[in-house]
């Protein structure tokens, strides 16, 4: 980003305020998650910064909070995180294997009506979260699966849909017809072709969709409120932060928040490797 | 006349090229049919049906059927008839003898305040009635609302099967009971403000957004790979990070003892006492808003910038244009793509947002997605709540129609 020499003064100016005003942006962006980190390890009650942490005093830093999030009994922690895990899993198999299967028939040339079915299968993503919670409570209270283990994993099933559908559709739109022809030219069946030619090419995109999911299931709020109906035992991580902020903002919570924060950075690392995968074996040079 | 071609197997060309297209055609739509019906099944009919209740008053329209069609002679210009008051006592007392007449004065009660009492009053007096005497004068006797002709008419027009009056609420008017549509009294108007609330912070967070994000996506597209992948992590972390994690980052930034003002207080640019209200307020909402959807504007405004090519940009300088001529006559028209797209997502996304401006806004910063919430799960007008919901719904899907007719849905790019 070096200008060149006879760059004149004003060009110059607006250069480097360009720079300025896009680092501000970064910062913007980035810098509210690293203020919760270190508020984690306070060792008093507050969450602000003491004079003994700005002065970096080791005793101003604690893993007490943790230590709450772990063996305290006023917030079910571990509960939320087991309930979190269980709906995430079950739900991402389900919107994944459901997503893809639709992804194939959509991105077929001969899909009858797909402007339509496309926008049917997207709409959870877009209508108001609030609405789609309402709607499946209503619903889900009908069949009688209001507040129970499967109503939340359908009503997750539901949102994180689109989203497989989305990643796998797209994959697949760079997909190259001739690979498959080529199979089938040369006397492979199509069960085989798909097993052994398409899938390992899309499977990039599939596992990008699950992640997704998972995450959408993982992080989800609004609609749990209206599913879950306040039973302790199906809470989950989202479920109990809600609770816990709309009382008063704990130093156990930035715990729970630095936690989560560490998971979307895993996330994060999975699905670059996962793109620069896809781009490799797609042919395209990720130089 | 062309020769027939045909097939080895002796069938028209034509005829088995069609079979086999049918064919095709079948098994793309067996292959999506699974989650399309899941989807229509699980979801889309439920809201249809959710959305049915702010129209449907059938139960009440069953409770009270005799009194309702009774009512129907009545012209509401004097009090009810004998013929109108004998049936709602008859069946009121059917009602309380099945532990129903509850329902009913909620219900009734959002026609016109003061049912839920008066029903109530009622319910416990109706054993004293005298079968054999003027009913209307012994319904005065127990509570003298009911010489009030107004109530009487909200139990005619309550016990429609049908009604569209919540519809009216939604947008702070009211019916009154002889027809005529007026505004609600000033005082009790909320809903228009928060409409318009609703669309004055989707906009600006959507214009926010823009402006914030166009000069990281230009950073972002130029650089070098190795460059951008490592900024993009600024874009991606908070993309990925949980909701609540972000918002409740923002608490911590933005309360009165939080983490903003202490520094402003420390660098002494803030008096102890004169702490910014940057939390509880439209503030706090639009500032938590933008920075948690601003990776939906960067991730499309990035993937158009990345295939404008930069020798065009070179091409209209070299030709005279100053850069910043260049940059409005070629560079940002061609960026009208992914400004659509993230326009129009950060909009639909922020109209109905529900979590932040309940946790960062308090009173004043709360959006309708809010009130609607809290029709559902506290005041527990569910009518009303629908209506509202129905009214954001229609709005979103055409936004939705419009991101579809402009952008294509087959172009929505997620990470």
């Amino acid at each position: 980003m070096a200008l060149p020499k006879y760059t004149e003064t004003r060009y110059r100016v607006w250069h480097y305020s360009y720079i300025i005003i896009c680092t501000a942006v970064f910062f913007f962006l980035i810098a509210p998650l690293f203020v919760i980190i270190p508020l984690s390890f306070n060792a008093e009650q507050y969450i602000h910064f003491s004079d003994g942490m700005l002065a970096l005093q080791p005793e101003a830093f604690s893993l007490r909070w943790y230590e709450d999030m772990v063996y305290g009994t006023k917030n079910p922690w571990g509960i939320a995180a087991r309930n979190s895990i269980y709906y995430a899993f079950f739900a991402t198999i389900g919107a994944t294997v459901l997503g893809t299967v639709a992804a194939l028939g959509l991105s077929s040339r001969y899909m009858p009506y797909k402007q339509l079915i496309m926008s049917v299968l997207i709409s959870p993503m877009i209508i108001p979260l609030i609405i789609s919670g309402s709607a499946i409570f209503f619903s889900l209270a009908k069949l009688g699966l209001a507040a129970t283990f499967p109503g939340i994993v359908i009503a997750h099933i539901i949102l994180g849909t689109p989203f497989v559908v989305i990643t796998v559709t797209a994959t697949l739109s760079g997909f190259d017809d001739s690979i498959t022809r080529a199979a089938s030219s040369l006397g492979s069946t199509p069960t085989n072709t798909f097993f052994k030619i398409t899938l390992p090419l899309i499977t990039p995109g599939i596992i990008s969709g699950a992640l997704f999911a998972f995450v959408t299931s993982f992080d989800e709020i609004v609609v749990i409120l209206f599913v879950a109906g306040g039973d302790r035992n199906l809470t989950t991580i989202p479920l109990q932060m809600w609770t816990g902020l709309r009382e008063q903002l704990s130093p156990t919570i930035m715990a729970v928040a630095t936690c989560l924060i560490v998971l979307s950075t895993l996330i994060l690392i999975v699905t670059e490797l996962l793109r620069r995968r896809s781009e490799r074996i797609r042919g395209i040079s990720a130089q | 006349m062309s020769a027939e071609i045909r097939t080895s197997d002796g069938e028209l060309l034509s005829v088995k090229l069609r079979k086999v297209e049918r064919r095709r055609r079948t098994t793309a739509f067996l292959l999506a049919a699974p989650l399309l019906f899941f989807i229509v099944f699980a979801y889309v009919i439920p809201i249809f049906q959710m959305l049915g209740r702010s129209v449907d008053n059938v139960q009440m329209n069953e409770f009270l059927g005799n009194t309702h069609n009774v009512m129907q002679e009545w012209d509401g210009t004097e009090m009810p008839g004998e013929d109108v008051t004998s049936t709602f006592f008859y069946e009121l007392k059917g009602l309380v003898a099945e532990k129903n007449h509850g329902k009913i004065a909620t219900r009734l009660n959002y026609e016109k305040g003061g049912f839920t009492s008066l029903i109530k009053k009622t319910a416990r007096k109706l054993n004293d009635f005298d079968e054999n005497g003027n009913f209307l004068d012994q319904f005065i006797d127990t509570h003298k609302k009911w010489g009030d002709i107004e109530y009487w008419l909200a139990l005619k027009r309550g016990t429609d099967a049908y009604h569209f009056r919540k519809y009216l609420t939604t947008f702070d008017y009211e019916q009154k009971f002889d027809g005529s549509i007026e505004r609600i009294p000033e005082k009790k108007r909320i809903n228009v403000t928060l409409w318009l609330r609703t669309i004055f912070v989707a906009a600006g967070v959507t214009f926010c957004c823009f402006l914030l994000a166009y000069p990281i996506s230009h950073l972002l597209s130029v650089l070098p790979t190795r460059y951008s992948n490592l900024l993009m992590i600024c874009v991606l972390l908070p993309f990925w990070t949980s909701l609540l994690v972000r918002t409740s980052s923002w608490m911590v930034l933005l309360q009165k003892q939080g983490v903003l003002n202490d520094t402003l207080v420390s660098l002494g640019i803030v008096a102890d006492e004169g702490r910014l209200e940057l939390m509880y307020n439209m503030t706090g909402t639009f500032i938590a808003m933008t920075q948690i959807l601003l990776p939906f504007m960067v991730l499309p405004l990035y993937s158009v910038m990345k295939t404008i090519p930069p020798s065009l940009m070179r091409a209209a300088t070299s030709m005279g244009a100053t850069p910043f001529l260049a940059f409005r006559k070629i560079y940002f028209p061609l960026t009208y793509a992914g400004i659509s797209a993230g326009s129009i997502l950060v909009f639909v996304l922020s109209i109905g947002y529900y979590i932040t401006p309940a946790l960062v806004g308090g009173a004043k910063g709360t959006l309708i997605s809010n009130r609607i919430a809290y029709h559902m799960q506290q005041s527990l007008d569910w009518s009303l709540a629908t209506a509202m919901a129905a009214v954001l719904l229609v709005a979103v899907l055409i936004v939705y129609w419009l991101y579809n007719k402009i952008v294509g849905i087959d172009n929505m790019r997620l990470g």
